[in-house]
């Protein structure tokens, strides 16, 4: 069986037809190419495959694609706008928020989802949003640095 | 060759925190991983693994399979019998490597041995056709899942061909450890056990293999830490000249050692490409990854330590069981050597037995994981030097400070034989006891005492052996090399031979360079990982990225600025010996004259006005041959508190001063030691793989083996101190698994300090609730 | 782990979702997904169709009726952690909510999903225990109610039919002077309860007039722990009567025994938790 559906990725409309046990993930990675979202450990845990649908976070592993079908899709290509780096991917680079980078995009979505939901978090808060998002590399002190940085910075913006 | 050239204070990248040059493609989901290589005509390979730890094949039907639409392929052990075995690159003498090869042919040896390879025109189609593939297992009895147990008498063997289960053994000694014991005035034993580990970088492992069969040539994606060694490994598993294979190592997800491995599918991946003539993909899942890819660790340690009533170390004995698994992988009997070599971790006693047998078992292989048998030495040694503290009524700091070799004692020849290269131990532990503020924590651990609650101070000293290393000591050379090309337009390439994989080499190497050659570091790109653009490497593994491989690179510039400057001399009508090279500008005080490095860069190419006798090109290879390892060491403290009622361990304060010698950027450096940690409060509070007696491993997902999340982490307070390596000109030692070796340690010390009021004196890890909960009720009973 | 084939479909409206469950009888509601996708990715669960409820609009809300809250079954925990009305009126569900799993998951998993799929260790079952929830049921032959204690039968086993779909929850509006908890031990690689006890405690006169407890993960249902609610209610609202009433918290239930617990500590850590529990309870309550 085949299903069509029409998906708004990054603000660009796509309509392809999927099988209905396609994942979200593979439809962003191999139909649209946009490779920028990683697949860590396929069970729902490491949020390494995390993108927006409808602008709340979600694990693009564990959505099939037909349940995005009409929907607004925000993937890691899409953070950054003209060129310009958004403030979670420079507070990231300054603070030397990621090493191997695999689980970087993922971590980018779930910080942007927890400043949109809470502008100025503690440092507690911080690693309790991130509890989706594994990263084996970092010990997550220099994320959560990055976190408060980019915090600054995009309140400092208002 | 001196330079004498003096950096500009201002210009100057080495030491300063730089913010990596990795990153722009890695925050914009544009780096290329493995799994988003797309090829046109691409194919999948999945894997059928065994769901049984010891069975005979009887028989495997894959006709189901193949008539499924959009299978191509399936491939038994037998039909890929002539690839060439999985390698092993052990050497010692009792050692025994069973015939291992790239899919089981008529016995399997653990849960996830792989037996049939499916390839399909997607991975969902390749998913489906395992299913319809049937294996007719015969399974045997007596699963071997105990190394303990494997070593009896009445044991199945786990390979018939040998009559018992051990896979080596290995055997150390210095001093005469005999006399030290008989006249100790006391001796501790200790039952140490390092259970496995799933290594779990979050990227899993992945090949592409492609055959352009005009050319003869076949490319290998793969996410490894060795490309040049895999390159020449493959070579002879295909029966191909390494000319004809092109190893590339893309980005890479993270490896901590479990990518520094020769794997099955790499070989599997590039002989079916042959085969097929298509581009192959194979991506291994989350459950395989924890199933198969070597765990770390495996080790049961007993030991016992010799002490004289002052706490003066005099001797220590151990004997290490390594559960080796069914097979062994690349360099499985090696690793737990360098836990024997590192047995004396800091402390200055010369006599000691060690025992090491490897014991064949129906579980998974274990191989090197981030720290590679030096955790496991430092476990064990900071473990039973608290013991012995407990034992003589002596405080764990005093014990430790009275038996380092003082500043003035190195190089320290150490009772294993290796001379630690430099250092001053105790000067790293007592800035870590004064920040922790010691005295005053041990008043209040009195006062929380007396209210019942179990606070603890666990400190860990350690050492450790990394740089790897001298060649001799290194199964595939432990040389590393370095080509650094400048470009006519005075960009400059600098190829390395390492692999980096997180650790940030690019940036490193930038650095170097651009103080060299006084450049901006947006100047250089630094190419790894690609055996058809970098002709010489090892790789990346054992904390020798920047020791060896910038080492490497450091001379390569040297040798660029040694012939640029003959360049410049000419063009400035001066000798080589008067000209100056500061700020990427050449002058000389016999003339007004300068020349830029640009300039010269330009020259070099256009070849208008050089000395006679050059070659164009402006471009030096060189490599780097360590005469010994380095040994970065440092002071960790973990301060805890147990909950008494649920078992549960807070951590409340971590502090570690590591000294990995001179810095290059000390934001990186820190990035290291925090990863390291967490990779030793992992096993330390919840990680393990865990089987049952038949070999059928219980948590096998990341929704049951938890690797540790945000909020498991304690804040890092770190601090270094800097100690130059005497070993490289660069006076680097190493930092990729200081932080592992030195937590662990450090946070069992502290939850056993904790519990010390109830009469414990050793927990095992990972120290679970459940498992201090038990402790308490034992002694709260007892 | 990739799930096997399966068709699909996407109704509108509530009638034509019963319509299509009737018709195929190998057939799957889809909610959140969030435990039923990683089930067929591990094809433990491999139904030939799945009916997808995301399109159907009325069984998004939250809602004030009668001294009832009403709760649409595809609502999403972060919808109820975030909810103003819970916060004032049912904060232990929403309280609840937030603890589930992590914020990705929350952003898709429903109360109804989580509530149908009845996990042993979920997090919701303790405060729907504790509150005494109502599970509203759509079938072919109409509507029903059941108590959620009649609702979950076992692990993983509920009294839905395979034809029926969870439309609603139904909860009380918490009365004045009722404080409210809900404390853990999880699992830290799932983030999953390894006990959960969620406790509603009245106070007046510093007695205790009120008790309601459910807990999640000690056993293979969650169960209002009726004799805790016994030693409580009339019973001075002190440290004693707390301690000395949650030791009963796993009273006459057999706790699970497994990789993470033993049915010792299991039963244990259910004391201690809802004894920290009703602590806070009682705190919040005066």
């Amino acid at each position: 069986m085949q299903k069509t559906i029409r998906v708004t990725v990054n603000g660009q409309e796509h309509e392809r037809s999927v099988e209905p046990r396609l994942l979200l993930v593979h439809f962003l990675r191999e139909e649209l190419g946009l490779t920028g979202t990683h697949i860590g450990c396929e069970s729902s845990v490491c949020g390494a495959c995390t993108v927006a649908v409808e602008g709340r976070t979600v694990k693009s592993c564990t959505m099939l694609a037909v349940q995005a079908d009409g929907k607004d899709v925000r993937t890691i290509e899409g953070v950054a706008q003209n060129g310009n780096l958004h403030p979670v991917q420079e507070g990231l680079w300054n603070e030397h928020g990621l090493q191997c980078g695999f689980c970087t995009p993922g971590m980018i979505m779930s910080v942007n989802q927890l400043l949109a939901d809470n502008p100025d978090p503690s440092k507690k808060e911080i690693r309790h949003a991130l509890e989706g998002n594994l990263c084996r590399c970092t010990g997550y002190q220099h994320i959560v640095n990055a976190v408060e940085a980019a915090a600054k910075a995009v309140g400092g913006g208002q | 060759m001196a330079t004498t050239t003096t950096k500009p204070q201002a210009k100057t990248y080495v030491g300063q925190r730089i913010r990596r040059q990795e990153d722009p493609r890695l925050i914009t989901g544009t780096a290329t991983y493995v799994d988003d290589i797309q090829r046109p005509g691409m194919l999948y390979a999945a894997v059928l693994r065994s769901p049984y730890a010891a069975a005979n094949i009887k028989s495997i039907s894959t006709a189901g399979a193949m008539e499924m639409p959009g299978v191509k392929a399936v491939y038994t052990g037998k039909d890929v019998s002539s690839v060439g075995p999985v390698p092993c690159a052990g050497s010692m003498p009792t050692l025994r490597v069973p015939h291992h090869t790239i899919l089981a042919t008529d016995r399997v040896y653990y849960v996830g041995h792989p037996v049939v390879a499916v390839v399909a025109s997607d991975r969902y189609v390749a998913q489906d056709a395992l299913e319809s593939i049937e294996v007719d297992y015969d399974p045997l009895d007596d699963v071997v899942a105990d190394p303990e147990k494997a070593l009896e008498k009445d044991s199945r063997k786990v390979h018939p061909e040998y009559d018992d289960n051990v896979a080596f053994t290995f055997h150390l000694d210095g001093g005469d450890v005999e006399k030290a014991f008989a006249e100790a005035d006391t001796v501790v034993k200790l039952r140490v056990a390092a259970p496995r580990l799933a290594p779990s970088p979050i990227e899993t492992r992945g090949v592409v293999a492609e055959y352009d069969e005009g050319a003869k040539e076949l490319t290998i994606y793969s996410s490894t830490q060795i490309p040049h060694l895999l390159r020449t490994q493959l070579a002879l598993q295909l029966n191909l000249p390494e000319h004809h294979l092109r190893v590339i190592a893309p980005e890479v997800g993270g490896g901590f050692g479990s990518k520094c491995n020769v794997w099955a599918e790499e070989a599997l991946a590039g002989y079916i490409a042959i085969q097929l003539k298509q581009p192959i993909k194979w991506i291994e899942n989350r459950r395989e990854s924890i199933l198969v890819v070597a765990h770390g660790r495996g080790h049961l340690d007993d030991v016992e330590l010799a002490a004289k009533k002052d706490g003066t170390l005099t001797g220590l004995k151990l004997r290490i069981l390594q559960d080796i698994g069914g097979h062994h992988q690349l360099l499985t009997p090696i690793i737990p050597t360098l836990s024997v070599l590192m047995l004396p971790g800091l402390y200055k006693f010369k006599s000691f037995t060690a025992d090491l047998i490897g014991v064949f078992t129906n579980l998974a292989p274990t191989d090197l994981y981030r720290g590679a048998g030096r955790p496991e030495a430092t476990y064990v040694i900071e473990r039973i030097v608290d013991r012995m503290a407990d034992e003589l009524g002596m405080d764990p700091a005093e014990i430790r400070l009275k038996n380092f070799p003082g500043p003035d004692e190195f190089p320290f020849e150490t009772a294993t034989g290796l001379s630690y290269d430099s250092g001053d131990y105790a000067k790293a532990f007592n800035i870590a006891l004064e920040k922790v503020g010691y005295q005053d924590f041990l008043k209040k651990q009195q006062e929380a005492r007396k209210q019942g609650r179990l606070l603890g101070i666990g400190f860990c000293t350690y050492g450790e052996l990394c740089a790897f290393g001298p060649s001799p000591a290194l199964p595939a050379g432990g040389w590393e090399s370095a080509t650094v090309t400048v470009e006519a337009t005075g960009k400059v390439a600098v190829m390395t031979g390492t692999s980096p994989h997180g650790q940030g080499a690019e940036t490193t190497f930038s650095q170097i360079a651009a103080d060299a050659l006084g450049i901006p570091m947006d100047d250089i790109v630094v190419v790894h990982g690609d055996t058809a653009k970098v002709q010489h490497g090892i790789g990346t593994f054992g904390s020798r990225n920047t020791a060896i491989g910038g080492t490497a690179v450091h001379l390569a510039l040297q040798e660029v600025v040694g012939k640029a400057k003959t360049y410049a001399g000419h063009m400035m009508e001066v000798d080589a010996a008067d000209v100056a090279f500061e700020g990427g500008v050449f002058s000389s005080a016999k003339t007004d004259k300068t020349v830029s490095f640009q300039d010269v860069a330009l020259e070099a190419h256009l070849c208008k006005n050089l000395p006679p006798d050059t070659e164009p090109g402006l471009s030096a290879t060189r490599f780097f041959e360590p005469a010994n390892f380095a040994f970065p060491f440092g002071a960790h403290i973990a301060v805890v508190e147990v909950d008494r009622e649920t078992g549960e361990i807070q951590i409340l304060r971590y502090l570690a001063v590591d000294d990995c010698g001179k810095v290059i950027n000390p934001l990186m450096v820190d990035g290291q030691i925090h990863g390291g940690v967490a990779q030793g409060l992992g096993p330390a509070l919840m990680e393990g793989v865990i089987y049952d007696e038949d070999g059928q491993l219980l948590n096998g997902t990341f929704m049951d083996y938890p690797i540790p999340k945000a909020q498991h982490m304690p804040w890092i307070e770190s601090e270094r101190t800097e100690t130059p390596a005497p070993g490289n000109p660069l006076g680097v030692k190493g930092v990729g698994e200081a932080g592992t070796i030195g937590s662990l340690p450090a946070f069992v010390n502290g939850v056993v300090d904790a519990l010390s009021p109830l009469g414990v004196q050793h927990i095992d890890i990972p120290m679970t609730p459940q498992k201090v909960w038990n402790l308490i009720q034992e002694r709260s009973q007892s | 782990m990739i799930p096997a084939s399966f068709d699909y479909s996407a109704p509108e409206t509530l009638s034509e979702a019963l319509k299509l469950l009737s018709e195929n009888p190998d057939s799957k509601v889809l909610a959140g997904g969030q435990s039923l996708i990683p089930l067929l990715k591990f094809r433990l669960a491999a139904p030939a169709h799945l009916v997808d409820l995301g399109g159907v609009p009325d069984l998004h809300f939250i809602a004030e009726s009668d001294g009832m809250i009403r709760i649409g079954a595809m609502t999403t925990h972060h919808q109820i952690e975030e909810s103003d009305l819970l916060a004032e009126k049912c904060p232990l569900l929403a309280q609840t909510a937030a603890s589930i799993g992590d914020v990705q998951v929350r952003n898709c998993g429903t109360i109804g999903g989580s509530v149908a799929h009845a996990d042993p260790a979920a997090d919701y079952p303790a405060a729907l225990q504790a509150l005494e929830a109502k599970v509203k049921i759509a079938g072919p032959g109409g509507e029903r109610e059941l108590g959620i204690d009649e609702f979950i039968v076992d692990a993983l086993t509920t009294a839905l039919e395979a034809s029926e779909v969870v439309t609603e929850i139904q909860v009380p509006v918490e009365a004045d002077g009722v404080g409210v908890s809900y404390r853990t031990i999880i699992q830290p690689a799932s983030g999953f309860p390894i006990v959960g006890a969620a406790a509603r405690i009245g106070v007046s006169d510093g007695k205790i007039s009120f008790a309601r407890v459910g807990m999640t993960g000690v056993a293979a249902k969650s169960y209002r722990a009726t004799a805790v609610e016994a030693a409580l209610e009339g019973k001075a609202a002190d440290a004693e009567t707390l301690a000395v009433a949650s030791r009963l918290a796993a009273e006459g239930v057999e706790a699970l025994s497994d990789l993470n617990a033993s049915s010792e500590y299991r039963s244990h850590l259910a004391s201690v938790q809802l004894r920290r529990a009703l602590e806070e309870a009682a705190e919040r309550a005066r």
